[in-house]
């Protein structure tokens, strides 16, 4: 590819609206992602975040408003990519996962190995390298899919609760590569359940409820003095319906 | 790379496996649909070595009920028939799909039938036999394909005065295959059924069936060969086909069928004119 | 092949003729599974990951010509190739090949139906993935088809046994010639006519052995393999 990569950033959601059925995934949500520190989106079960996530990624498109990546309104994912809560592993090695996913980004053959060396070191994943995917932890799972997403060199990386089933040590090693792709200038847009979480690598918060953006601010902000009593009982703990 | 070693595996099967696609220029082979009765006689596995020894010509042997044969043949499928059903031969000739007819061999055919015997015909002559059997609606298996064998049945009834159609029943079977089909269906039910003696005598699974009726004049049974017309089917190899027909028609071929015995017997007996029509 | 001798002497004995009869068996056998996978499998694929008018009618179809009577193929296959059809100049009625085009028309739908289902079902999995990769149609089909390598092993394996197992396509199609288009089972439909049922029966003991014997080997690369790949 000759061109220069084109940017998916801003990433615009103008007035959307996601139908799936008789159900209403998203109500009229808009919103700006610009790059900037991580963006983590919480809510309840049921308010929209997997939507709202897939929808930026492409994965589906509104059934009304418009979604724009860069202003270009295609939805082929060019500079980003996702993490999903259960990742699928491929039926072969890891590296040859992570190779798979460098060769769809079009990366030449002559670089493949050295470029998956690199990754699967950065996500503490070289000692596997040989080792069938599905054969590896529910943690070393995840990472590995870091390592697929990395490869695109993506402008964004969207994340749907990634460490929802991992044990605290496997959150870690997790987060920690988040974190290292948020200081190298990668957007982070994530959802999470976890509120610690929130506090550790959140610059922005969205909060959703019942498929629109409730509230939305800086986490400093938001959770010290959350606006919406909604927030508030969130905050708490409280189950808000 | 394991595929590699995985596809020139496939390409050497495939190769062993083709070799016996499309005929080349240098293909010494001709297809004979013929009989059933010839082929599980044995006749041809005995025949055949001999004529290629001579000739260097490899014959192809379909066998198929008569019918089936000549329909083959029709269809440009074979290069020679060689059957035993002198009427439709000759309605083949009408039609111009042959050459010329040549009679090559006869055998006859016997009354097989359990040992019991259960319609009381043993020595009987023929249309004595086939009367009783349908007067006691004794089980008869029938070949029912159209074969010399079934048509020689068939002219047989008539000739002992029985109106098949009517006096059909659960008694008369007709299963619609070879000789050799027949006569286990005969040994399982206890039945009676037509066969000709080359089949006869070749047979292993007799169980408790034995000749009941033979040596009536009207059993003979008569075969015939003809080169498939290559007016109607270019495709036909006549050189080849004629030299075969040549063959079984000449002293040599009519010396080995006289030749071809099991336990001593002789199954055919050879009769060509060499006139043909 | 000789008279008089067991099936069971006449593999001790080597014998020539039943050895030709075995490997002209396997040999017209694995070539139309082969084939038939070559194709099947691309094309369950396709039904699998493609939507369009008669879709569904398409599907019920292919599920229903796994049974496919072998003796219908046959004949089907028989009437193309004849001197008299359309296919006729080939010249290849009542040799192997003609064997081997009818015993893959037969397996085609025992590997493809399977493969539709099984494509379907893994797409249903694989798909947020995948698409967030930006794997193209032609990517998911070879990806989603060695993904699924293992269970579609059985669908082939399916049709092998189908093939080696069937009488009447053969039989049709190659005119069962002695020491040309003979395989293990027109031999045993022959020898059965002929009323040698101890051989015929022994041949048919020798034919199952031989598939057991194909499907351990297969079982067994695919343990291996599993265990490197997992």
């Amino acid at each position: 590819m000759m061109r220069a990569p084109l940017s998916d950033l801003p990433l615009v959601i103008d007035q959307v609206s996601l139908e799936a059925g008789a159900a209403r995934l998203l109500d009229r949500v808009s919103l700006t992602i610009t790059p900037g520190p991580p963006t983590l989106i919480i809510g309840p079960n049921g308010a929209g975040k997997t939507s709202l996530l897939r929808l930026c990624m492409g994965l589906v498109g509104p059934s009304a408003g418009r979604v724009t990546w860069g202003g270009r309104t295609e939805r082929a994912p060019e500079r980003r990519a996702m993490v999903f809560q259960r990742p699928v592993m491929l039926r072969r090695s890891a590296a040859a996962n992570v190779g798979y996913a460098l060769a769809q980004a079009g990366v030449p053959r002559s670089s493949r190995a050295a470029r998956g060396a690199e990754l699967l070191e950065r996500v503490g994943l070289a000692d596997l390298a040989g080792r069938p995917a599905r054969r590896l932890s529910g943690g070393e799972q995840q990472r590995l899919a870091l390592a697929r997403a990395l490869a695109r060199k993506p402008e964004i990386l969207l994340l749907d609760e990634p460490t929802a089933s991992l044990d605290p040590a496997a959150s870690r090693s997790v987060e920690e590569i988040i974190l290292m792709a948020a200081q190298s200038g990668i957007k982070i847009v994530m959802a999470s359940h976890d509120l610690g979480q929130v506090r550790r690598l959140a610059g922005d918060v969205i909060f959703m409820l019942r498929g629109t953006v409730h509230e939305q601010g800086t986490a400093s902000d938001f959770l010290e003095t959350p606006v919406t009593p909604e927030a508030a009982a969130f905050l708490r703990g409280d189950l808000v319906i | 790379m394991r595929v590699g070693v995985w596809s020139m595996a496939l390409i050497g099967l495939l190769g062993v496996t083709l070799a016996g696609a499309p005929a080349t220029a240098e293909d010494r082979s001709i297809v004979v649909a013929s009989t059933t009765s010839t082929q599980d006689s044995g006749l041809f596995g005995y025949l055949l070595p001999l004529f290629k020894a001579k000739t260097g010509i490899d014959v192809k042997v379909i066998a198929q009920g008569t019918g089936q044969a000549l329909d083959t043949a029709r269809r440009g499928d074979a290069d020679v028939v060689f059957v035993h059903a002198k009427s439709q031969e000759e309605k083949f000739l009408a039609e111009g799909f042959g050459v010329k007819r040549f009679d090559v061999m006869y055998n006859d055919f016997v009354l097989i039938g359990p040992n019991s015997d259960p319609a009381g015909i043993r020595g009987q002559d023929i249309e004595t036999a086939l009367k009783a059997i349908q007067a006691k609606a004794a089980p008869f298996v029938s070949r029912g394909d159209r074969s010399g064998t079934h048509a020689a049945e068939l002219a047989l009834w008539k000739l002992a005065g029985i109106d098949l159609e009517s006096a059909k029943g659960p008694w008369y079977r007709e299963i619609g295959q070879g000789m050799g089909a027949a006569l286990n269906t005969a040994s399982a039910m206890d039945a009676y059924v037509l066969s000709d003696r080359g089949t006869w005598i070749s047979f292993r699974n007799r169980a408790d069936l034995a000749i009941v009726v033979e040596g009536d004049k009207r059993l003979f049974n008569q075969y015939g060969v003809m080169l498939v017309n290559p007016e109607k089917h270019p495709q036909v190899k006549k050189d080849l086909g004629q030299a075969f027909v040549d063959w079984l028609i000449s002293s040599e071929g009519q010396t080995a069928i006289a030749g071809y015995k099991i336990d001593g017997q002789q199954l055919f007996f050879p009769d060509a004119e060499k006139k043909g029509s | 092949m000789s008279d008089q001798l067991s099936a069971w002497q006449l593999i001790l004995g080597g014998d020539p003729t039943l050895f030709a009869i075995v490997r002209l068996s396997l040999a017209v056998s694995l070539v139309a599974v082969v084939l038939a996978a070559l194709i099947g499998m691309p094309l369950g694929a396709l039904l699998a990951l493609t939507r369009f008018h008669g879709r569904s009618v398409l599907i019920v179809l292919l599920n229903a010509l796994m049974g496919l009577p072998p003796v219908v193929a046959g004949l089907a296959v028989y009437l193309l190739l004849s001197r008299s059809g359309p296919l006729g100049a080939l010249g290849i009625l009542f040799t192997p090949a003609a064997m081997v085009v009818a015993q893959t028309i037969l397996i085609i739908p025992i590997v493809a139906a399977p493969t539709r289902q099984t494509i379907e079902d893994l797409w249903g999995e694989y798909r947020d993935e995948l698409s967030a990769m930006g794997v193209g149609p032609g990517g998911r089909m070879m990806t989603l088809l060695w993904d699924a390598r293992f269970s579609l092993l059985t669908a082939v394996l399916a049709g092998f046994g189908r093939a080696a197992a069937e009488v009447g396509a053969v039989m049709i199609v190659g005119g069962n010639i002695a020491g040309f288009t003979r395989t293990m089972t027109t031999t045993i439909a022959l020898e059965t006519s002929k009323g040698d049922l101890p051989l015929a029966l022994g041949l048919g003991l020798i034919l199952v052995a031989i598939v057991i014997a194909i499907n351990a080997a297969v079982w067994g690369t695919r343990i291996w393999a599993e265990r490197r790949v997992g």
